[in-house]
Parts: C-alpha cells; structure tokens; sequence
C-alpha cells in the first residue's frame, strides 16, 4: 500500500492544472460554477479544446487518439477539472457508444464513427429506455424489421438526454420478438435526420428540458448501421452499461460541490455569524467530507483493480450507490444552506441570461434546481435499487 | 378526555373544502394558470373565501368564526393535499399581525381581509434576517405627525399581489433586539415602494419590498410603538401551524400517488409494488407520515399555550416535518423512477411544495437549535 502519489502523477497534477488554467475559457467556467445550464455550444467548444489537447478520451486507447490513463490519471483529471470548474463532457458517444465499436464494431463503423465523436462533428444520444422498459430494459419493443438492405424502424424512446442536440442515436431495437426477450435484441446506429425520427422535449422538475422523447415511425436504417450480429444486442447493451459507470462515483463531482459547499457556508450569515461556525451545519459538512473522504479511496481501490482498460464489474454498483448518495447528500446541503434564498425561481439565470435581475445572491439561484435535478443520479443508469440487486447476486451470492 | 377526532364543524369544513378542491382544482389548472402569468386564480380564491376558509382563520373576536390551532391544520392540510397556491397564507400571516395589533381600529380592513377582497402581505423578513425573526435593520424614523420607512424587505409572500402591506420596521434598538420594532399598514401604491415580484420553485409567489423614504402617518402604526415583536412571533408561530399542516397534506398526496403507481408500472413482467425493496420503503413512509401527522396535531393543541410552550412545539414540529418532508419528497420521486422526475406529472408540484416549506419560517437545523435552546430555560 502506498497512498502517496508518485512524482510523476504529482507532475501529471500540475500540468493539468496549468492547463486548465491557460484554456478553460472564463465565462464557461462561471457558468458551471453557478449551475447555469450550458448551451450545445458550450459543450461543443470544451469537447474540442481537450481534444486539441489530446485529453478527451482518457479511456481510449492511444490508437484511436485517446490518452490511455491509469485509473490515477483519470482520477487526478477529473478532480482538477471539477474543480475549475470544467463543463461535463458529453459521455454518450466518447464513454458509451465507443467502446462498444472498438469491441463489437466493424473496422468500417470504427473508421467512420470514432473520429468523428473526436471532432465532435456527431453529437451521440442513448436510446435504450422506453416507457415500457425502464429497469427492465431488456423489455425493449421498439421494432426493427429488415427490409432489403435496411431495416424499418417503429416505436419510440424516451428520457433520452441531450436528444434535442444530437444528429444520432444507438438504439436498442427487438429484432426478434419470438425468443426470449435478451435474445432478441440488437444494436442499431440511427441517424436522426432520416426522415420518420421526431423528437419531443420533456420538462423536468427543475424546470429544464434536458430529456426527451423520440419517436421513430418508418425509420429506414441502413442494415450496415447493425453494430455486431443481429439479436446480440443485448451483450453489447450490457458492455455499455459497465462502461457507462466507470466514472459514476463522481469523486471529481462531489469533491468540487463540496468545496462550493464549504464557499457559500462562509458566506452565508446565520445567526450572526457565518453558516460554516454554526456546530449543527458544521457537523453535516464534516460527515459528508468524512464519507467523500473515503469513497475517494473505495473508488480507487475498485478502478485499478479492473484489469487494464476495463472497466469494473458489479463492483462498480457500489460506486454508483454511495457516489450517488454522497452527490445528492452535498446539493441537499447547499439548498439548506441558502436558506429563504432557495425559494425564488430563476429560469432566466439559469438560462445564462445576462441582465436579468436576481433576487438574492447569485450562488442560491441554482441550490434548489440542482438539488431536484440531482435525484436523477440515483435513478438513470440503472436505478440504485438495481444496483442492490446486482449486488446482491453477483457479490453476495444470495 | 382524549379524543382525536374532528369535531362536527371541522368536519364538515374538512369535507366541504375536499370536496370543492377535488372537483375544481388540480395540477392542469394550476400549471395553466402558473404559465399564463398570474401568481393565483382569483376565481379560486374568492370560492375559498366564500366556503369560509378565511374565516376559519380567524376567532369571533375578530370577525372570524374559527381562529384555533385544529381550524388552521384542517383548512390548510386540505391546501396542501390539492397543492394550491392561492394566498390563503398571506391572509393567515399579515391578516393575524393586523388583527392581534390593531384590533377594533382596523375592523374594515379585517373584514375586507376575511371576506378576500384585500390581499395583505407582511413585509418582515429582510435579505440578513435569514430565519431570525427579530432581526430587522429596516428603520422607521418620526418626523412630526408621520413615520418614515426606509429599508429592504425580503421574501415577502405574495407581496406583489396585495393591495396592502404590513411592514415591519425598528424604531429604536439594536439591528437584533426584541425590543423596538414596529408595524405600519401601508398601501402598495405609496410613494417610495417598490415591489419586485418573483415566482418560488414551488410555484408560490413572493417580491422584494424596498422602501426608500416611504411616508407615513403615524396613525398608520399598528399597536404601541416598538412593541410588536411578540404578534409577529405569534403570527408566525400559527403560520408555522399552517405550512406544517400543508406539508402534511401535500405528503398524503405524494404518498397517494406513489403507493397507486407502485400497483399500476410494471416491470419484469409484475407490479413494482410487489418488490420488498419497495414494500419496506413505502411501510417506512407510512409510519413517518404518521408522525409529521402527530406532530402537527401536538402543535394545533399548543398553538393557545404560554409562549415558551408554545414556541417549543412550532420548533418540534418544523423540526420533524422538514425531516419527514426531506423523505418523502425524495423517496416519492425514487420509488417512481423517471416519470417522477416530470413537470408534469402532479408528484412535482408536491415535491417541490414539501421541500419548499423547510425553507419557510425556518429548517430542520434552525428549529433543532431552536428546540434545544427553548428547552434548557
Ligand atoms: C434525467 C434522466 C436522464 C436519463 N437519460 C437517459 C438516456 O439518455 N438514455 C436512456 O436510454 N435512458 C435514460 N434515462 C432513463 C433511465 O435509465 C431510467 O429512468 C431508469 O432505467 C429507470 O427506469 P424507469 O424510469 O422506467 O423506472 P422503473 O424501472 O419503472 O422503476 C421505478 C422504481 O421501481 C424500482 N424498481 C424497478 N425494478 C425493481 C426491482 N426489480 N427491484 C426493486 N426495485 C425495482 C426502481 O428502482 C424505481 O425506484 C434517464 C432517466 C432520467 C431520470
Ligand atoms: C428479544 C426477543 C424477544 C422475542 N419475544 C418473542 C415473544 O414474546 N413471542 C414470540 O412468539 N416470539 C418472540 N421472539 C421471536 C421473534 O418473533 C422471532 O425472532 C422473529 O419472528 C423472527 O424469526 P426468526 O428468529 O426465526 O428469524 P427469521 O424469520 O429466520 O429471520 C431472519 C432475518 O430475516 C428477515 N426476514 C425473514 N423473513 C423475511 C421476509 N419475508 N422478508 C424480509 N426479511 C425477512 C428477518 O427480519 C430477520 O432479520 C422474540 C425474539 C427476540 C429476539
């Protein structure tokens, strides 16, 4: 055992640091700081100034362009850029979708597609949940019927994130609706501008529309778009999923809300002094420190021990749970911490609206939001009652 | 003896206003109105004054016919089961400050209040004040036969929607003193107030008041000078009560619903409410849910207590319905999955109206330190 970083990573560190210092641009960082909701440009300009830099793919082996880290590299990263608050990256196309090609795709898909989810020339969006199938994903309906050299596609998705920027879509479609239902599903690539693709914006409980629905009536898809073979989909499907939770203990998140946290508590005046001296607060802040403390290390500890470039198995549901929990636990305490401040409802702060008057102080306009968007993270990516129960099966053999 | 039952007329009052909310109001029409720009529906607010909502309200003495701590928790539990967002608080708040100080002076005004046709708001809170009720930097200084006000209040419910304020302001003292604070009745229209309204996440409305050399007549003072301070802490007390009770009945809602969809989605081929991971979950809430009941029950019975007594019990029961709030708003949401997540799906509106309330009259830490310190004396 060795807690202490090697000179190396310790250099990696500053170098990061410096970067993100020299290029992260101002206004993109405020806005993240303040949890305005960024616009599909911001995102489009941070994608492309770390790939300029080589970093936007960390899991990626160097062939494809990536930066091939170590589970400490990626972990450094992503602290620094949480804590300049650096935008997220778009994960679907970068941490989902490829992957799965450089797995189970053709050499012509892994030519066409990778490098421009690189450039960022293809915005990606998942559509795997429907309004049938939610934890039971493999209840998928959506229908691809092969038809000469294409399929034709029916049904519809839903929840899908950022859907209303995306131009594609990988898909689970049933392909065969007569075996049992993990059979009969495949990967399909779906281009959103074919005609018969509509999408619909669905506004959450914070009052934003960052998912939405997407309806598929005559889709015709080139049959070369089918990712592997044919009703394998569901194996595929799986691989993702594992990859989608690499990074899903969001210690970079949690560190970077915790020191926000800690920021506004000095600030915030509650009973004549600031909220930090207050022992009851203090004693919250100081327990979610103490957990965050450690799940620093649990993931650590689970990351390197997946071999390299893989990603964990169920011990990744582990993550998911009290990286989650931690997540929620830390904008729960910023919404308490602003106080009567957390009543007022700003669409148009959020929305990155210049001159628009605030009522209170800039850091409370986003606490409540935040908070309510923040229960999602116990539900997407298979809800932590899922992850239970994958614990529960595949570590604890009950 | 005992007895925890309603009685006849709270019932029926109980009965009456479910019955009216269920047949005429529900999350479509609140959602329209909300999105069509206007704070509330006035249609809705005059039929609630005229079922005697507001007179519930408020005792005989003072025009009412109701006034005490179980009318209070039946009329807004029901409020909070429909999730309206009508300014029913606002009368109980600022109507309870003119009432309780200036008595028979104001009976038109009081009358007016109770029968809804004047909305009044009371303007105490201030940026600082944070949940601390005494204090106040909004001065008021004598210059002759008037008053001048100047200061910033915050938070203000409904205060761009009423036609009169109730602002506090300290006539002498210390920014935090007990002592010294006064309240004036003063018209929205009068010169040097400026409203700015804004709408809350839970669909409620409130305005910053500032007040730049605002002149008053001295008569526009409500009760002897620099004394008001124990009716604004009684006011809020009973409007505790009420947000309290609203909780409650916004609780029973979400609760509803869940427990509904746990027997209609089905996954994996059965209802999700056949899962023990889930049956547990919603047994728990069942139980906490009792309790935020018990706890609003033991507060309507101490709302007429001695002060301390009194106060013990608003900060007991904030306490705990900020706590049982924090769960079910959440758990409600989880054990949905996305759909709970959606604006338009009713569980929203309940969610954000139960975590709301903890950021009203004071959350689970200020009542916890509140409670200890009010038992050690
Ligand atoms: C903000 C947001 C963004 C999303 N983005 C995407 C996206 O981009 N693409 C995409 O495909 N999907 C996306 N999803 C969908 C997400 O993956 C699903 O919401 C999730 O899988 C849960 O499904 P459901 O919502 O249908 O809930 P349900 O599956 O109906 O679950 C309801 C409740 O029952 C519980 N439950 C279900 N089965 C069991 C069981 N066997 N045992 C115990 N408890 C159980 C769940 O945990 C949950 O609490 C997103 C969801 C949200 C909220
Ligand atoms: C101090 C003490 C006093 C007691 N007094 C009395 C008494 O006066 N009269 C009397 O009749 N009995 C009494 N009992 C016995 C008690 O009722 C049993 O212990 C209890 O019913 C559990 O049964 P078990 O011990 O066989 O455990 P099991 O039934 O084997 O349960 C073991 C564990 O599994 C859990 N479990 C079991 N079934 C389920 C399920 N379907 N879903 C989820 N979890 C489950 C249990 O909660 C427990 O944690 C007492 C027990 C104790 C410890």
């Amino acid at each position: 055992m060795d807690l202490n970083y090697s000179p190396e990573e310790q250099a990696f560190r500053v170098e990061v640091r410096q970067w993100l210092s020299d290029t992260l641009p101002r206004d993109l960082s405020e806005k993240v700081r303040l949890g305005k909701r960024l616009t599909k440009e911001d995102s489009v300009l941070w994608h492309q100034l770390l790939n300029a830099r080589g970093w936007l793919a960390p899991n990626w082996p160097k062939s494809h362009g990536g930066a091939e880290w170590n589970a400490v590299q990626r972990q450094i990263f992503e602290e620094e850029a949480c804590l300049a608050h650096a935008p997220r990256v778009v994960p679907f196309g970068l941490s989902m979708l490829a992957p799965v090609l450089m797995a189970f795709g053709s050499e012509e898909q892994c030519q066409r597609f990778l490098p421009r989810i690189l450039s960022g020339e293809d915005w990606w969006c998942q559509g795997y949940s429907e309004p049938g199938a939610g934890s039971d994903l493999a209840a998928v309906k959506t229908r691809a019927v092969r038809d000469g050299d294409s399929y034709v596609v029916n049904g519809q998705k839903t929840w899908t994130t950022l859907g209303q920027y995306a131009n594609w879509i990988f898909c689970l479609v049933r392909t065969d609706p007569d075996v049992k239902k993990q059979e009969g599903i495949s990967f399909l690539l779906i281009d959103m501008n074919t005609p018969g693709v509509t999408v619909r914006p669905i506004v959450l409980i914070d009052g934003g529309a960052e998912v939405n629905e997407v309806f598929f009536d005559n889709v015709r898809v080139p049959a070369e778009n089918l990712v592997g073979d044919e009703n394998k989909g569901w194996t595929y499907a799986k691989y993702l999923l594992t990859h989608e939770r690499t990074n899903i203990a969001g210690v970079g998140f949690s560190t970077a809300a915790l020191e926000t946290l800690k920021d506004v508590a000095g600030k915030v005046q509650a009973g004549g002094k600031p909220l930090a001296q207050n022992p009851l607060f203090a004693a919250r802040v100081a327990q979610v420190e103490i957990d965050l403390m450690a799940m620093a290390t649990t993931n650590l500890r689970v990351v390197s021990a997946a071999a390299k470039g893989q990603a964990p198995g169920a011990e990744s549901s582990m993550l998911k749970v009290k990286g989650t929990v931690i997540r929620q636990e830390l904008t729960a305490l910023l919404r308490r911490a602003v106080g009567p401040d957390a009543m007022a409802f700003q669409p148009d702060y959020l929305e990155g609206g210049d001159n628009v008057d605030m009522m209170g102080p800039e850091h409370a306009a986003s606490a409540a939001p935040s908070y309510f968007n923040m229960r999602k993270l116990s539900i997407f990516g298979g809800s932590n009652e899922v992850q239970r129960t994958i614990i529960t099966k595949a570590i604890l053999g009950l | 003896m005992m007895d925890f039952n309603l009685t006849e007329e709270r019932r029926m009052l109980q009965d009456t206003l479910r019955r009216f909310l269920s047949d005429t109001y529900d999350h479509e029409r609140r959602n329209k109105v909300i999105a069509s720009g206007a704070a509330y529906d006035t249609d809705t607010f005059q039929s609630l004054a005229e079922l005697g909502v507001l007179g519930a309200l408020f005792p005989e003495a003072q025009g009412g016919f109701g006034g005490t701590g179980f009318d209070l928790a039946t009329v807004f539990e029901e409020l909070g089961r429909a999730g309206t967002i009508e300014p029913v608080l606002t009368t109980l708040l600022a109507g309870g400050v003119v009432s309780d100080l200036a008595g028979d002076s104001q009976a038109d005004l009081i009358s007016s209040i109770i029968d809804g046709g004047t909305v009044v708001a009371l303007a105490h809170s201030e940026p600082q004040s944070r949940y601390d009720l005494e204090s106040v930097a909004t001065v008021a200084s004598s210059d002759g036969a008037d008053v001048i006000l100047s200061g910033t209040k915050a938070h203000v419910i409904n205060g761009a929607q009423a036609q009169m304020l109730v602002i506090t302001a300290r006539e002498h003292g210390e920014q935090t003193d007990v002592e010294g604070i006064s309240a004036f009745c003063v018209p929205i229209d009068a010169k040097g107030v400026t409203v700015v309204d804004h709408i809350n996440v839970d669909g409620t409305s409130a305005a910053t008041v500032v007040l730049d050399d605002v002149r008053v007549l001295s008569q526009a003072r409500l009760g002897a000078a620099g004394a008001a301070y124990d009716v604004i802490e009684l006011a809020t007390a009973r409007a505790t009560l009420a947000v309290c009770a609203e909780a409650l009945g916004a609780m029973e809602s979400a609760k509803a619903l869940t427990i509904d969809y746990l027997k209609e989605r089905k996954q994996f081929g059965i209802a999700i409410g056949k899962f023990q991971a889930l049956q547990h979950r919603m047994a728990d809430m069942l139980i906490e849910v009792e309790q935020a009941r018990s706890a609003v029950v033991n507060l309507a019975g101490h709302i007429d207590a001695p002060r301390n007594e009194r106060e013990r019990h608003v900060s007991a029961a904030k306490n705990l319905i900020g706590r049982v709030g924090a769960i079910v708003a959440e758990e409600c949401i989880q054990m949905h999955g996305g759909i709970g997540m959606t604006n338009e799906y009713a569980l929203s509106h309940f969610a954000r109206r139960i975590t709301m309330i903890d950021h009203q009259f004071g959350d689970v830490d200020h009542h916890l330190e509140r409670f200890i310190a009010l038992s050690v004396q």
